[in-house]
């Protein structure tokens, strides 16, 4: 099962990740030209990542859903939209009603509201955008993140 | 008031494509980007900048780009602008103008007027790919009898010799002009290459003693960090006695830079100035630099060949000779391209001679005088290329050195604002933030891409002449002509025009 591992000594804190994890989740033309739709797609818009950089003035990393065993978002959800897919913890947007428990549930803080506010929405290893491999770990500029097999212990 | 400079470069930022990510305020450690809250856009403080892409390559959609200022001077054939502003500057400070890297001044490039020869017809070309093609190549003095024992077996007395996988080396540059991450880079790939990368004057970090086999310890002027585990711990022992980018000038390492494991590493003072002297102060003849080289030699119980590194200068062939005398077993040239992380701009651009035409003049006295197998060549300042690579070693050089480049490969871009401390690519900075930003595994593997392309050309060069082994290379200035030089030129060069 491969993972999303954020490397800290080589975080910069750049915050890119971010903005292409934003840009991956939104809708893309096939054989579009990337910078432009990243700039067509993000211009004048908050965005909510799915990953988040963790600062302050000594470590900075990038934090994104762990994909627990036991996840305590999924045991939380009142309406079953949190399912184990292959691994890969995700949400269904269709069953999400919009409560935010998972959000506090979740111990790592890696859940946030959708733009619209009416649903949750979370890392899912860009297994469901059209990146198909995470676009934090393709786009960090020092290899900061990285999308690696768990080795058992 | 101080006399006005303006900006050298503008930041030009599309609106249309500018998300306000703020990468590029984060990134730039000039201060060149701000953030204006208010009007929810971005801001560019030009006279900041200093050109080094940083932004421009991280920036998401690709928004940025930094132009050359179009502003102007009234024309003036004699006083360029770029000479008024130094002057103003010099008017404003009253200082010494520093400046860093290779002189960039648009003087004649020999290299770029030698061309090179291939095969036709009557002598066939190599195909590297399926042939063998040696690079591998040894640096060290050479024996010219052979000797035997008794019984009339040969006998194994060569001196101590640098085996390299191909003739390239990444030249020396200390701990403390460039980063801890971009040594580790260096000396990564160098151990991955099988070739050697230098230590420079800083003495050698304890975290680098594994990467023993492939460091070039140097000791120059001020001999930092030097004792005799740091000479044992090299493959080779490098004595500075000069440096292309500022021949006759000493090093200056400012007390800001020399900190924490930068001053541990060179036995200095945390935050004291460390100063190499012009000169070394124990030498002032031959006869004195052969001192150093045995007493180095003892040091190190004959078992490494000591490298004697000098700047091309006027009569550096006369020099040469010399070093070659003093026992020296491989002699370094730098040439006035060579790189620096602070000159003073004037020495930089105005002192020393082209790589080429002190290579050529040195190989050719060392043969005439017949002790050309006395010691090997390497030469450095400005091998841009694989084809630079290749001429030197036709004009003579056993093996090149390369700095400039292999700072490029890292992620340098020539703004030569090394001496500021603020390198935003975290390779000439000390600043922890900013060295983080080069992650040695991704350097290293930048480095290694370099040099096997370069390889791979060098191979594919040579194969098309007929040439099977970096051996039959060197000194072979027959596969060498001049364009566009001076009967003069050539005969220094010692090549035919093209054509002949
Ligand atoms: S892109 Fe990489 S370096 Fe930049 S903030 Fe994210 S993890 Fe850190
Ligand atoms: S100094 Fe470098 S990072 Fe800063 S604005 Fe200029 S080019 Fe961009
Ligand atoms: S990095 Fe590019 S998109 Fe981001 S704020 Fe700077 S110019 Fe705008």
């Amino acid at each position: 099962m491969k993972r999303i591992f954020a490397r800290e000594e080589w975080c910069l804190a750049c915050h890119l990740c971010e903005y292409h994890c934003a840009n991956a989740n939104l809708p893309h033309k096939e054989g579009g030209n990337f910078n432009a739709e990243m700039a067509r797609n993000l211009k004048g818009r908050a965005i909510r990542p799915r990953i988040r950089v963790e600062e302050d003035d000594r470590v900075h990393f990038a934090l994104s859903c762990r994909h627990c065993d036991e996840p305590a978002c999924k045991k939380s959800c009142i309406s079953g939209a949190i399912s184990m897919i292959n691994g890969v913890v995700c949400i269904d947007r269709d069953k999400c009603v919009g409560c935010y428990t998972c959000i506090l549930a979740c111990p790592y803080g890696t859940i946030v509201p959708s733009d619209d506010g009416h649903a949750a929405q979370k890392c899912e290893l860009c297994m469901q955008n059209s990146c198909g491999e995470p676009a934090c770990v393709a786009h960090c500029p020092n290899r900061a993140i990285v999308y690696e097999e768990v080795l058992d212990e | 008031m101080d006399l006005y400079v303006h900006p050298r470069f503008e930041v030009l930022r599309s609106e249309k494509k500018c998300i306000c990510c703020r990468v590029c305020e984060r990134q730039c450690a000039n201060g060149a980007h701000g953030y204006d809250e208010s009007a929810g856009t971005m801001e560019s403080y030009d006279e900041k900048c200093v050109n080094c892409h940083r932004c421009v390559a991280l920036c998401p959609t690709k928004a940025l780009k930094i132009a050359e200022t179009s502003h102007s001077f009234r024309q003036n054939a004699n006083w360029s602008g770029h000479t008024i502003q130094e002057l103003y500057l010099q008017a404003n400070t009253g200082g010494v103008l520093l400046s860093s890297m290779g002189n960039p001044r648009p003087l004649p490039s020999y290299f770029d007027r030698i061309l090179l020869n291939a095969s036709q017809v009557t002598n066939p070309s190599i195909d590297p790919l399926r042939e063998p093609m040696e690079t591998r190549t040894f640096l060290g003095k050479k024996n010219q009898t052979v000797t035997r024992d008794t019984r009339g077996r040969l006998k194994d007395n060569m001196g101590a010799q640098l085996e390299l996988r191909a003739p390239i080396m990444f030249s020396a540059m200390s701990l403390g002009s460039i980063s801890y991450n971009a040594h580790a880079s260096l000396a990564n790939a160098a151990r991955e290459l099988g070739i050697f990368y230098n230590c420079g004057e800083g003495g050698l970090h304890k975290d680098f003693y594994k990467y023993g086999p492939n460091t070039i310890v140097q000791v120059a002027s001020g001999r930092f960090g030097v004792h005799q585990p740091y000479l044992m711990a090299g493959a080779a022992v490098e004595i500075k006695m000069g440096q292309g980018a500022k021949p006759g000038i000493g090093g200056h390492l400012p007390g800001h830079k020399n900190m924490g494991q930068i001053a541990a590493t060179r036995m200095t003072p945390e935050g004291s100035d460390a100063i190499s002297p012009a000169p070394h102060h124990d030498i002032y003849s031959i006869e004195d630099l052969r001192q150093l080289v045995y007493s180095l030699k003892e040091a190190t119980g004959n078992t490494k060949p000591i490298i004697v590194k000098i700047a091309a200068v006027h009569n550096v062939a006369a020099i040469a000779s010399g070093v070659a005398r003093s026992g020296a077993d491989i002699i370094a040239i730098d040439g006035f391209r060579g790189g620096t992380g602070a000159a003073p701009t004037r020495i930089r651009d105005n002192v020393g001679i082209p790589i080429e035409l002190a290579l050529a003049s040195v190989d050719q006295k060392l043969r005439d005088e017949g002790i050309r197998s006395d010691v090997s060549l390497v030469v450095g300042g400005s091998i841009r290329s694989s084809t630079d690579w290749v001429k030197a070693i036709a004009l003579g050089a056993d093996a090149c050195y390369i700095a400039t480049g292999a700072l490029l490969a890292l992620g340098c871009h020539l703004c030569r604002s090394c001496h500021t401390n603020l390198c935003n690519w975290g390779i000439a900075t000390q600043r922890p933030d900013l060295v983080r930003r080069l992650n040695p595994e991704i350097g290293a593997e930048h480095l290694v891409n370099l040099i096997k392309a370069w390889q791979h050309e060098l191979r594919e060069i040579m194969g098309g002449m007929g040439i099977n082994s970096v051996e039959a290379l060197r000194g072979n200035r027959l596969m060498l002509r001049g364009v566009g030089m001076t009967r003069e030129e050539l005969d220094i060069l010692g090549i035919k025009h093209a054509g002949l």
